[in-house]
């Protein structure tokens, strides 16, 4: 007879090792749904994973595209991981990545055509205030009226999509261009143009700020005293009102911090790699960054190794989709097994497998 | 006056089919709240089920057995969640996001072939004179059976929970589980069977929404659907027939907010469809806030991992 125990401490060794552990199960797990979709599932998981870095083919394209994908996964995941540690869920980041995009689309387009150095620091603060406020619904209807924040945050995605195809259509439209949906090309406009720093590298400003963001983000959670409370907050909430943490103030944070964060991821993929408000704009950064989160173990070093992994995957599902004509929906399903694999795992992390005779021992 | 152009009978008769799909989900969602257990994959099963339903039922030509096989569909990815949560004692936040991720994606694989192909029709019930009643015929009485069968559902859990001795089992588990634990009574296998349900009433649901309302298979057609559901488990205060009330209140706001895009009023589409979002979002707030204390009713063993200690 198997049975769980419990594990006084959580494994330290399971925590590490797991992550790599539900990558190798999910490669090969996918392995076997590309059987099924009757592709080689050698070429297929090589392509996803090898091919975007290694390949002399696709290199030159790909390296750079892997900052510009895992970018705003990481800063967001950051944000994300920071609430999450607090027991405080905002699943909803892909609407404020998509506010924080239109609020900084916004200060650009009112400018438009006038040039200034102040312009996209202007946009900097419109984008994280755009997430900021997005994210302050769930925390304020969370503080005053006791809502559900998981329920909330996630309904205003869907609100956020609609606000973002009323913009394309409507008010940020080109008026140059008034047959195509869609708003002025960002990238033509220099005071605007969120650039490549080091022309071919994929290195522009958002990659910068997410950098800046994992840095603070270890800091505070390790040296100040308002990581010790979140941290406190989520593992004994009753102890932490003792210590004099308040609930909602730490709600407040944590929501705020997240909403800023993915705003400006937001606002740096609006004004440098996607270039143009569309209704096609968002692509689910705001999802798979919960993924980020949890691959990384909401450690802001282990987010940067997970945001970049992801970040392979999508190039990686890419290319797959191009070579061998994968329907992009695998890549999904894809990260949808790999945050599987983790949850599954992790249950040695805070359990032993133990057989019964060696109980009675 | 626009709004004159609307038939209050045609009104009532599309708000009950635009309100079953989320019902049908939102009751196996409160049994499963009911146990205890907070499955936040409804979303995700919700269009398996849309997604299975259709192709089973494009295959067989017949919707009949495409509900069956959606039934069946989200069952088996209500399963997974069961083997993460009761098994592997995961964290119920989590699993239910990956099985709503991991669905939304899944979903798109399977359905690849099928967009833009029509779905067998599913018969409409016969109910003879009734549907000849003036107003009532229209509005209540020529529907497809699946809105009835919903019905009957909502009778049949509400008789289950409150009326039967497995049903009060189920809510002893939920309430507090340690109680039910040292009363004998096997948790993790009633948490289980109230996951399987839940799953067959999402799949249901999604199937609803790609057999009969829509008619059609589009990609991530189930558009917050539900979510809404679990949202409507909240309003309901975990009571089937608060439930029913709620979701025909949000059929209502569907039915009208589309009827005023079809009238052709001058406020763009895009903010007219965010409605049902903000209007669920607002019924929240109120339901939650300390002066309704509907929170207060909720399962006391909600969202808690249940490990027997020895």
């Amino acid at each position: 007879m198997i049975r769980l125990e419990r594990r006084k401490e959580p494994s330290t060794f399971w925590r590490v090792a797991n992550p790599f552990l539900a990558v190798i199960l999910t490669m090969l797990a996918g392995g076997m749904m590309f059987v099924a979709l009757g592709k080689d599932p050698v070429t297929a998981i090589r392509l996803i994973f090898f091919d975007p870095i290694f390949s002399a083919q696709f290199g030159s394209y790909s390296r750079p595209q892997l900052l510009i994908k895992s970018a705003p996964l990481i800063l967001i995941a950051v944000g994300l991981a920071i609430g999450f540690k607090a027991n405080i869920w905002n699943i909803g980041a892909e609407g404020q990545y998509i506010m924080g995009a239109l609020f900084g689309a916004g200060v650009a387009l009112a400018f438009f055509p006038l040039q200034g150095w102040y312009i996209f620091p202007l946009m900097i603060l419109a984008g994280a205030f755009g997430g900021f406020l997005w994210a302050m619904i769930p925390a304020i209807l969370k503080t005053r009226f006791n809502t559900n924040e998981i329920l909330v945050s996630l309904l205003l995605v869907y609100v956020a999509e609609r606000i973002l195809a009323a913009m394309a259509l409507g008010l940020m439209r080109n008026p140059d261009q008034p047959g195509f949906p869609g708003s002025r090309d960002l990238r033509r406009y220099e005071s605007a143009h969120n650039a490549e720093l080091i022309a071919g590298t994929g290195l522009h400003w958002g990659v910068v700020a997410a950098l800046v963001a994992v840095i603070f983000a270890y800091v505070m959670m390790t040296r100040h005293m308002l990581g010790f409370h979140v941290r406190l907050a989520g593992q004994a909430p009753r102890a932490a009102r003792f210590a004099g943490v308040a609930p909602a103030r730490l709600v407040v944070i944590c929501l705020g911090i997240a909403g800023a964060l993915a705003g400006l991821a937001g606002m740096f993929e609006v004004s440098g790699p996607g270039g143009q408000v569309r209704i096609e704009f968002a692509v689910g950064y705001g999802f798979t960054a919960i993924i980020v989160a949890f691959l990384g173990r909401l450690h802001p070093i282990g987010i940067v190794l997970a945001g970049l992994l992801l970040g392979l995957t999508y190039i990686g599902g890419e290319l797959a989709q191009m070579m061998l004509g994968l329907p992009s929906a695998s890549i999904q399903v894809f990260q949808g097994m790999l945050l599987f694999f983790l949850l599954a795992l992790d249950f040695q992390t805070n359990y032993r497998i133990r057989l019964r005779e060696e109980v009675r021992r | 006056m626009i709004l004159g152009s609307i038939n209050p009978a045609v009104l009532l008769a599309a708000l009950m089919v635009a309100a079953t799909p989320i019902l049908l989900a939102a009751i196996g969602e409160l049994v499963v709240e009911k146990s205890g257990v907070l499955n936040l994959g409804v979303e995700g099963m919700m269009i398996i089920g849309a997604v299975t339903g259709f192709v089973i039922a494009v295959n067989t030509s017949s919707a009949l057995v495409g509900f069956i096989g959606a039934a069946l569909g989200g069952m088996v990815l209500s399963l997974l969640f069961a083997l993460l949560t009761q098994v592997l004692m995961t964290n119920h936040v989590a699993s239910g996001l990956a099985l709503t991720l991991f669905g939304l994606g899944l979903s798109a694989l399977i359905g690849q072939g099928y967009v833009g192909v029509t779905p067998p029709r599913t018969p409409k019930l016969d109910l003879g004179w009734l549907s000849e009643i003036p107003f009532l015929g229209r509005a209540l009485f020529s529907h497809d059976i699946m809105v009835y069968l919903t019905i009957a559902l909502v009778a049949g859990v509400w008789l289950f929970l409150s009326h039967t001795r497995a049903g009060m089992i189920l809510r002893a588990v939920g309430e507090n589980h340690d109680a039910a634990h040292a009363l004998g009574y096997h948790v993790k296998r009633v948490r289980t069977l109230a996951i399987m349900f839940g799953g067959a009433c999402a799949g249901l649901g999604g199937a609803y929404l790609s057999l009969i309302r829509v008619p059609q298979w589009t990609e991530g057609m189930t558009v917050g659907a539900g979510w809404i559901a679990l949202a409507l488990v909240v309003f309901a205060s975990w009571r089937p027939w608060r439930a029913m009330a709620g979701a025909y209140l949000f059929g209502g706001v569907v039915v009208l907010q589309l009827n005023l895009q079809a009238a052709g009023v001058r406020i763009p589409v895009e903010y007219l469809s965010m409605s049902p979002y903000l209007i669920t979002i607002m019924v929240l707030a109120i339901i939650s806030s300390g002066k309704a204390r509907g929170s207060l009713n909720a399962p006391g063993s909600l969202n808690r991992p249940f490990h027997a200690s020895n």
